[in-house]
């Protein structure tokens, strides 16, 4: 965090966002628009997710053959996903090489072709995606989870979409859901790395500026109402281990209570990215041989999501009760006692060290500024820390009774049914 | 877009690659990357799947995963509470050949690292309680395999690929095996090939290499062991006579894989180089190469589809994988060994192979621009006797070589009439 940043709004309405790091000869460039699963309607979702499949099928210039190898063969390394609230393409390549990403992007943010034969070809390449999937109980018992948790608000599909959708969604609807949402008003650029900050605005000027502005696509936007009383479910599937995913409702990345609840989520689960063997939750469950494993993690949205624990049983589907009674034993400790200052410390130290990792990464850079502007803006990442660093005892607890309560949750089991091989 | 100012890093050579050998037989590499506050460290040693018996497969994992359970000085908790409390990772594995461990902290916690580290290795105690509590765990992993169409289809692949062969087991072992590991078979396993002698290790980062060194050598230049072991040489591989073709079937799931492949170069073979930009040809590059465009791009039949070569110290593989909806096996096979039969007989184009070339010798600062990507960069450059100059060299071991290199090396390995088939799925 000590490099500086520089962000320019483009005279069309495009955010660019700047950092110059040199510790290696690389840039990373990230393009984002301000469109994920949770601006689809019933019936078209998944249409992000397609969507972004559609980008890598070429435009005039860049025929779908030779944008792939275009950058694999400068040693670049690309690709792009699509989240609940954005979608977001990136290049990493050798500092002089980038320019060709920067070519890329502003050619395929308004000329993607979409032919009906590929959209054709990548259906069935989408509805196997979704098949592998299926494959995997957690998936399946994840989706039932998350439909259970949002009856209103979009974020009750899953990104890949629902089968029905995938069969049915034409290329008309692929092609205006691009036109409306991939404009410039619309997108952020973000690059870090390896350049001169003045060249690079300019380079960016060049390219992204004649793209004309478009009408500033509206968010679907429907609150989710307060959970009346805990939700249990569960999932049929193959196998021979039982799973359990306790999801609780959680606040977006801005509200307040986000920072007190990453300390209780490393307390409780361990840090993001470390091991958790002596998060709470691993001593009570699985030192106590009530589980094998216990895992929990929350999003960084900007709706109010979820905060998911998932519980692997023991061998045989034993102990599953004595399982979530223990979860519940602990939850009531944080809310029934202070915890010490020593481990909001422990939690922070935590911290630095995951975005010490991070700092490493070049393409790691790039992507934080973009993401966090997806949902705040990068002053939401510089101050992380510092924001982790004052919470209290007092906040800690506070979050664990508001947050929580049976009435907030969802449970779901997922059990197998093994049919024998 | 090059900028005046200099950057730091550039690519490994041996000015500013460190190695030493401890009087006990640990071989210490190191590289300073001053402009990280963190450090990565990995290493390996020669205590891996290939000195244990049928009966006891999964006995060299077992044991590696035991190591930080418990030792002489600190419990399974305090071990992790240090790591955790530090933000620092540490973490053991187990292949044919070698146990290996990685880890890494902010450079000040690089101390504590290494003592874990050593600790777990001289003084493990594999507790009575903390085995059985890993040995579930063991135990739900092989049932989670057994329900995974991949790892399934992997495993029946390396079944027939290498009958007869320590390559031919799955490292993890199998339920009925990890059920009969005694506590007696992981202390013994660790007092007979656990030891100095072959050791390496690598650190890189915010660190002096020549402090990185002495480091090394005060948690572990004391170790000694007499009568570690030496592995038993490999047994020879009996080349295939016909083809193979065999299903595992996985009742209840919605989509297959597919492994379809043959035995494939040694790192150390001299066509390695030619077969692995051949290989980059037919299933990787850009879109996952030719295998991707035909089975993915243009039949829109899988959401993957590549070719991979895996090769080591023994006899490599040369692989195919996909996963593909059950009722689209066979055209999804029949599209692969079409484009393997097509890749034998005429070979790559000039512009493909000058495709790949541009993309091995361009995607090198990327490889190494985290220190852990330069940890592994070292080890492989030890393991396989690359040379210290490995990396100044790589440019032209890339480009000299030619369309008959990559085609002879081709039809070396790659006979379409005697593949082995392995799928795996309802």
């Amino acid at each position: 965090m000590k490099h500086d940043i520089t962000q320019v709004t483009l005279k069309n309405g495009m955010t660019v966002m700047l950092k110059e790091i040199h510790t290696a000869p690389i840039i990373s460039s990230w393009l984002w628009y301000r469109v994920g699963s949770r601006d689809e309607a019933t019936g078209k979702t998944g249409i992000s997710h397609w969507t972004e499949h559609m980008m890598f099928k070429g435009t005039k210039k860049f025929p779908a053959n030779t944008l792939d190898k275009s950058i694999s063969r400068d040693g670049g390394r690309w690709n792009a996903s699509t989240s609940r609230d954005s979608t977001r393409y990136y290049e990493t390549m050798p500092a002089a090489k980038i320019d060709l990403a920067l070519q890329l992007e502003a050619d395929r943010m308004q000329n993607s072709i979409f032919r009906e034969k590929e959209v054709a070809s990548e259906r069935t390449v989408i509805i196997s995606e979704r098949e592998g999937s299926e494959n995997e109980p957690l998936f399946l018992l994840s989706e039932a989870v998350q439909h259970a948790a949002f009856r209103v608000h979009p974020y009750h599909h899953e990104i890949i979409g629902d089968m029905v959708d995938l069969r049915s969604i034409t290329r008309d609807d692929l092609y205006t859901h691009y036109r409306t949402y991939y404009i410039p008003n619309n997108a952020i650029l973000t690059l870090a790395g390896d350049f001169d900050t003045k060249t690079m605005l300019k380079r960016a000027r060049e390219l992204f500026e004649p793209i004309p502005k478009g009408k500033t696509p509206p968010r679907l936007a429907r609150p989710e109402p307060e959970q009346k009383g805990e939700v249990r479910l569960t999932v049929e599937g193959p196998g021979e281990t039982a799973f359990t995913q306790i999801a609780y409702h959680f606040p977006n990345a801005t509200d307040p209570d986000y920072f007190p609840l990453q300390v209780f989520e490393s307390l409780l689960n361990g840090a993001s990215g470390l091991s958790y063997k002596t998060a709470r939750l691993y001593r009570a469950l699985v030192d106590k041989e009530l589980a094998v494993d216990v895992s929990g993690w929350s999003e960084s949205t900007i709706d109010p999501y979820l905060y998911r624990i998932t519980i692997t049983h023991r061998p045989g589907g034993k102990k599953t009760v004595e399982a979530l009674a223990a979860l519940d034993d602990e939850i009531k400790k944080l809310q029934d006692t202070p915890v010490s200052e020593e481990e909001i410390q422990r939690a922070v130290k935590q911290a630095r060290a995951v975005f010490a990792y991070g700092s490493e990464n070049i393409t790691h850079q790039a992507f934080w500024m973009g993401y966090t502007s997806m949902f705040a803006d990068y002053r939401w990442y510089t101050t992380y820390l510092k924001k982790l660093a004052n919470v209290t005892p007092a906040d800690l607890q506070r979050v664990a009774q508001k947050y929580f309560r049976t009435g907030n949750r969802v449970v779901g089991s997922y059990i197998p049914k093994s049919r024998g091989a | 877009m090059p900028t005046k100012k200099q950057t730091m890093s550039s690519l490994p050579s041996p000015q500013d690659m460190h190695k030493a050998v401890l009087p006990n037989g640990i071989t210490v590499l190191a590289r300073a990357n001053f402009n990280s506050p963190s450090i990565s460290m990995g290493g390996y040693l020669p205590a891996g799947a290939i000195f244990e018996s049928d009966e006891k497969m999964g006995l060299a994992d077992f044991t590696a995963s035991s190591l930080m359970r418990g030792t002489q000085t600190r419990t399974f908790d305090q071990i992790y509470n240090e790591l955790e409390t530090s933000g620092a990772s540490l973490g053991f594995d187990s292949g044919v050949h070698n146990a290996s461990f990685g880890g890494r902290a902010l450079a000040e916690d690089l101390p504590l690292l290494l003592k874990l580290l050593a600790e777990s290795l001289q003084t493990p105690t594999f507790p009575r309680d903390e085995i059985e509590r890993l040995r579930a765990q063991l135990l739900t992993g092989l049932a989670l395999r057994a329900q995974d169409t991949s790892d399934m289809a992997d495993l029946i692949f390396d079944q027939m690929l290498y009958k007869g062969h320590p390559y031919s087991r799955p490292s993890e072992g199998s339920i009925e095996t990890v059920q009969t590991i005694t506590r007696k078979d992981l202390q013994e396993f660790h007092r007979l090939h656990y030891g100095p002698r072959g050791m390496v290790i690598a650190i890189v980062g915010g660190i002096h290499p020549r402090k990185a060194v002495e480091a090394v050598e005060d948690v572990l230049g004391g170790w000694q062991v007499r009568g570690q072991k030496e592995a038993p040489p490999l047994p020879l591989l009996k080349p295939l006579r016909k083809p193979m073709k065999r299903h595992h079937t996985i009742p209840g799931k919605s989509q297959s894989d597919l492994v379809v492949g043959m035995l494939g170069p040694r790192r150390k073979d001299p066509e390695f180089m030619a077969a692995s930009l051949g290989n980059s040809i037919l299933g990787q590059f850009g879109m996952m190469g030719r295998i991707g465009d035909v089975v993915r791009e243009r039949s829109g039949l899988a959401y993957y589809a590549y070719s991979s070569l895996h090769a080591g110290t023994g006899p490599g593989s040369w692989e195919v994988n996909a996963g593909v909806n059950p009722s689209n096996l066979g055209k999804a096979l029949g599209l692969i060994e079409k484009e393997l039969q097509r890749f034998v007989k005429n070979g790559v184009s000039k512009d493909e192979l000058a495709d790949v070339q541009a993309h091995f010798i361009g995607r090198l600062p990327l490889s190494l621009e985290s220190n852990h990507g330069v940890v592994s960069a070292l080890l492989n450059i030890h393991r396989h006797d690359l040379g210290m100059d490995y990396y100044q060299r790589y440019e032209g071991l890339v480009s000299s070589v030619i369309r008959a290199d990559v085609v002879e090396a081709a039809r070396k390995y790659i006979d379409p009439d005697k593949l082995v088939v392995a799928t795996a799925g309802p």
